[in-house]
């Protein structure tokens, strides 16, 4: 059941994302709604599912995107993972210390992915092709992007959780 | 019971008033109309306005506060008509520009000799920060990897393989790692153009500090790195500098829009073989 939600979940992210993506191409500071979903993924079920759908999800976009396969799918494993990690540890029901993990999840995986590009420039050169242009850390991009990623994340949690107890509520109006 | 006098007083003033009736219906007044009906109509004038204004009144009641929920219901009707209406024209709009762009499109290609094959933009990429977009047209249609992808404005990028079916990925130009054989249209003045994060998006390398380059100069693709034909426009200066080494450092402002790309011909003809893929656009 947990692998059904995931892979829906992220299945959905990356079709709206690549929709989205047409209308702001190129944009740095646009939101990584792949990576919100493996964060809720992994606060909701913890580590391993986090892990496997970092995995997952960052391959699908790697996969999908013009860049080298494996260095989102890595960023995302990790990020994954850790927000796992975090989300059994601390207690993160909140909305501020999910916010805070959203927002730290978002820099590390800018951090990890731009760094894994920043190093490409070495593998390129030995294979005696042009050095590819490392993805520059562009501090103000990286953060709206980590905030829409946030704030998003939080909507989504906030939905998710708030949802059954409406209907509910509202049934129970119309039964009196 | 009436007394004889009263009786034949009443009978008098009812043969009079019978008499003046007879006459007044043969005796036309000064107006042209009968007497019997001037007088007739002067009298229910009277009883009309009476009428008038109290069927006037229950009207005005009626319309005016009874009715106002059928008036609110054709209030609403209305507003959803102007609404489906304006979406309507919207849409007439949107098919407006639509088709403009496809006349754009054609006269593009009309213009050029090389064999293309329009195609629509489906989808960005799945990264955020990657300049590449999706495209309808794939392996099936003829589409291969390194084949340059053009808009009536200027160049987009080329095709990136693998290919699917009916989609291909598309690098753009502004992308870190594109970049393509380029010239000054005005001055000849060859070089090559790079995709950066900057702003603007684009930077020309290698022309000389001797060459001739101004300011709103606009750049066109030199057709020497295997994959964009020749003269078909880049972008145009923004700045350009005396550098420090041997070359200009000279920055460039697309001619396309990147973000609102719809339509793309792709140029079906393959790239020539190359020696070696050193030109600009082998950077990935």
């Amino acid at each position: 059941m947990k692998t059904t939600v995931v892979i829906c979940a992220i299945a959905a992210a990356l079709a709206l994302q690549t929709t989205l993506a047409r209308f702001a191409v190129g944009s740095q500071s646009m939101v990584d709604l792949v990576l919100v979903a493996v964060v809720y993924a992994a606060l909701a079920f913890g580590p391993v599912v986090g892990l496997f759908a970092g995995t997952v999800g960052g391959l699908a976009q790697d996969a999908l995107s013009a860049q080298i396969i494996g260095v989102g799918g890595l960023s995302k494993t990790l990020v994954g993972f850790v927000s796992g990690v975090v989300g059994t540890q601390f207690i993160v029901s909140g909305p501020i210390p999910r916010f805070v993990v959203f927002l730290g999840a978002s820099f590390v995986h800018a951090l990890c992915f731009r760094g894994i590009h920043a190093m490409l420039p070495v593998v390129a050169a030995d294979s005696g092709l042009p050095a590819p242009r490392g993805a520059g850390l562009a501090l103000g991009a990286v953060f709206w992007q980590a905030l829409g990623n946030a704030a998003i994340g939080l909507l989504v949690f906030q939905a998710v959780e708030g949802l059954p107890g409406l209907l509910q509520r509202r049934r129970m109006r119309y039964r009196r | 019971m009436l007394d004889i006098r009263q009786r034949t007083g009443y009978l008098f003033l009812a043969v009079m008033v019978g008499h003046v009736i007879l006459i007044s219906a043969q005796v036309q007044t000064r107006g042209g109309a009968r007497v019997l009906e001037s007088v007739t109509f002067s009298l229910f004038a009277g009883v009309q306005r009476g009428t008038s204004a109290l069927v006037d009144g229950w009207q005005g009641f009626w319309s005016g506060y009874v009715a106002l929920r059928g008036l609110h219901a054709e209030n609403e009707a209305l507003k959803q008509r102007v609404s489906e209406l304006e979406v309507r024209v919207q849409q007439e709009r949107a098919v407006a520009q639509r088709s403009q762009k496809l006349q754009q499109l054609l006269d593009l290609k009309s213009q050029t000799t090389l064999p293309t094959l329009a195609a629509d933009v489906i989808a960005g990429d799945a990264t955020p920060g990657i300049p590449s977009v999706w495209i309808d047209k794939g392996d099936r249609e003829g589409v291969r990897p390194d084949m340059a992808v053009i808009a009536p404005a200027g160049i987009i990028g080329r095709v990136l393989g693998p290919l699917a079916p009916h989609a291909a990925r598309v690098q753009l130009i502004i992308g870190q790692n594109a970049g393509a054989g380029a010239m000054i249209e005005r001055s000849r003045a060859g070089g090559v153009v790079i995709g950066t994060a900057g702003d603007p998006p684009l930077l020309m390398e290698y022309v000389s500090n001797l060459s001739d380059v101004q300011i709103g100069d606009v750049v066109v693709t030199a057709g020497n790195d295997g994959i964009y034909p020749k003269g078909f426009p880049i972008g145009r200066v923004e700045s350009a500098e005396k550098g420090a080494g041997l070359y200009k450092t000279i920055k460039v402002r697309p001619v396309v829009d990147f973000s609102n790309v719809e339509e793309v011909l792709v140029v079906l003809s393959p790239p020539p073989e190359l020696p070696s893929p050193t030109a600009g656009n082998r950077r990935r």
